[in-house]
């Protein structure tokens, strides 16, 4: 395990207590505000001591309660990506980005430099004081100073949250890319569920201090016992697609491992692996194939399991080739057609159900 | 204008003791002022007090509490001179003098810059791999500096303009201890001595408009450079 964190805080009227693993790749924190995200991250930073616990990464100790253990901040080698990019408003760019380099063991080369510059799209905004940025911009520039900074892991602390929509979808792929190019591990904060889905190999919900549930992101968000902690209007499966064809009447054919769905189209060339996220609240159950629907996106499914709530929904989980979706229905409607683990039935997905954000590029293996 | 050479030496005198008195208390009043503006400890109250003082003492008691303490035969003064350090009647002494009724306006200016900057930044360069005395130096610092140059100039003015505590402390010496102040003040009290005032008059006014005029200069090229 790439970092290893048990940690137990009191506040006043809260109690912290939890325990996770993160592995390469990107590790996603969610959860509502007060679950306990920040304190987590800034505990990973040394940014604010717990009482008890013990935070190791790869196999330096930074914190351990126990022992005495607590590596002051400028030691712990985190990139830290703040939500608000907390650049020096008295350094260009180019000095924000660098400032961090002074002090690495072994400080990134002029190449490594001009990759990351490059990967970020940061070239033409060397010069330039960060009071002129846009938040997009500071984001991307903070981002470009943690990673020079030579650290052992990035820490993004809702890098996203002060973005309006339109900025988020821009720097969203900035992000997959990183995500595909850094072999640094990534612990990702976030209480937005369609960025986890874009961009987390594994996922943590929090919820009032506890870890609720942890485990792929695949997963997680296909398992109907989670659909409480994620929400009835978030939840939804993400699964891996490839993109087969782009066809003439501007649909895109995304081929899944249990059939094809027709997407609006999607800014990808064919042979691109994509991971999409559908709704659970956008798939209908159709015991037969329906006929004379005007969706055209009907998948054969099984039914794997179901998830009664307290409310009037049920959450149920179809079995779609190797994939996994996430269905909401209501409790009568299950009854009245009889649902059950093992039942064969299809999936239905109107084609613009699947909003634009909710596809991203997928890690190319 | 044709000076006499008293007035000369009164003008350059006060130049050169208002700018030593603001330099040596430089160090100091920066420490202070990021003590009281970002640290919690006992007798935070009370420091402030002491600071402020000066501000709000007479100015001839001042002087006196200085004579008390760095006369020749004072608590310190004694042990300073057998150091080869005289303070009391000499330039150095109203350099001291000066520093110390200056001090809470600096202070005040430097506190007030040390408030402003957010902490958070200091936390991200922490957070890049810098000790603290590097957020100082690459962050901080950078960041109050328009506040400790307004502090170094109000300090530089209320130098140039001290005279209750210097004169108590220091007496007025011409060519030694009389700054424009004191030499105004001697003029004034001699028949025919009007003439030397007026000019030393429009030297101190003089003075004191170019220190604000320079500020305001720096002042603006430090916040351009800061990007505000």
């Amino acid at each position: 395990m790439s970092l290893v964190v048990e940690m137990a805080h009191a506040f006043d009227g809260f109690d912290l207590d939890l325990a996770l693993e993160a592995g390469p790749g990107v590790t996603a924190v969610f959860g509502p505000s007060g679950a306990g995200k920040t304190t987590l991250i800034k505990a990973v930073a040394g940014l604010l001591s717990v009482d008890k616990g013990r935070v190791v990464l790869r196999d330096r100790v930074l914190f351990d309660s126990a022992a005495g253990v607590d590596v002051p901040v400028p030691a712990r080698r985190v990139g830290y990506v703040f939500q608000d990019a907390r650049l020096f408003p008295h350094m260009s760019v180019a000095q924000n980005i660098r400032f961090g380099m002074r002090f690495a063991p072994s400080p990134p080369g002029r190449g490594e430099e001009a990759r990351v510059i490059a990967m970020l799209g940061l070239d033409a905004l060397l010069e330039r004081r960060p009071g002129g940025l846009s938040g997009g911009e500071a984001q991307r520039v903070a981002l470009a100073r943690a990673l020079l900074s030579s650290p052992e892991i990035l820490l993004m602390d809702e890098p996203l949250a002060a973005l309006d929509a339109p900025r988020k979808e821009d720097i969203l792929p900035y992000l997959e890319e990183l995500r595909d190019s850094t072999p640094l591990p990534i612990l990702y904060v976030s209480h937005q569920l369609s960025e986890v889905a874009r961009l987390a190999d594994a996922l943590v919900i929090l919820k009032a201090g506890r870890v609720a549930v942890q485990g792929r992101v695949e997963d997680v968000l296909s398992n109907p016992a989670a659909l409480p902690f994620v929400g009835v209007r978030e939840a939804g499966a993400v699964l891996p697609a490839t993109v087969a064809e782009h066809e003439a009447d501007g649909l895109t054919r995304l081929r899944l491992s249990g059939g094809d769905l027709l997407l609006p189209t999607v800014a990808a060339e064919v042979g691109s692996p994509m991971k999409i996220r559908v709704l659970a609240s956008d798939i209908l159950i159709s015991l037969e194939r329906p006929l004379g629907l005007s969706s055209r996106n009907v998948l054969p499914v099984t039914i794997r399991s179901l998830h009664r709530g307290s409310g009037p929904g049920v959450a149920v989980q179809l079995a779609c080739g190797d994939d996994l979706l996430l269905a909401r229905i209501t409790a009568r409607a299950t009854d009245e057609l009889d649902l059950r683990p093992g039942l064969a039935c299809f999936a239905v997905l109107k084609a613009t159900a699947v909003p634009r954000g909710s596809i991203g590029s997928a890690r190319k293996v | 204008m044709n000076l006499r050479p008293e007035e000369w030496a009164a003008l350059v005198l006060s130049l050169k003791v208002a700018t030593v008195a603001v330099i040596a208390a430089l160090p100091l009043a920066l420490w202070v002022a990021w003590l009281l503006a970002r640290r919690e400890f006992r007798g935070k109250a009370w420091l402030s007090a002491l600071v402020h003082l000066p501000l709000v003492l007479p100015p001839v008691v001042t002087g006196y509490l200085l004579l008390l303490t760095f006369g020749r035969s004072g608590a310190l003064g004694g042990a300073l001179e057998s150091l080869g350090i005289v303070l009391a009647f000499r330039w150095t002494g109203a350099a001291l003098a000066a520093a110390i009724m200056g001090f809470p306006l600096m202070v005040r200016a430097m506190r007030l810059a040390f408030e402003a900057v957010d902490p958070r930044l200091e936390e991200a360069a922490a957070t890049l791999g810098a000790g603290r005395g590097a957020v100082f130096f690459l962050v901080t610092l950078p960041l109050v500096a328009p506040g400790v140059l307004a502090g170094m100039v109000l300090g530089f003015a209320k130098a140039i303009g001290e005279f209750g505590a210097t004169i108590t402390f220091v007496a007025n010496i011409p060519g030694q201890t009389q700054t424009l102040p004191s030499a105004i003040y001697a003029f004034l009290q001699v028949p025919g001595g009007e003439g030397s005032a007026i000019r030393l008059v429009v030297l101190a006014t003089a003075v004191a408009v170019a220190a604000v005029l320079v500020s305001e200069w720096l002042a603006r090229r430090v916040a351009a450079r800061i990007g505000r």
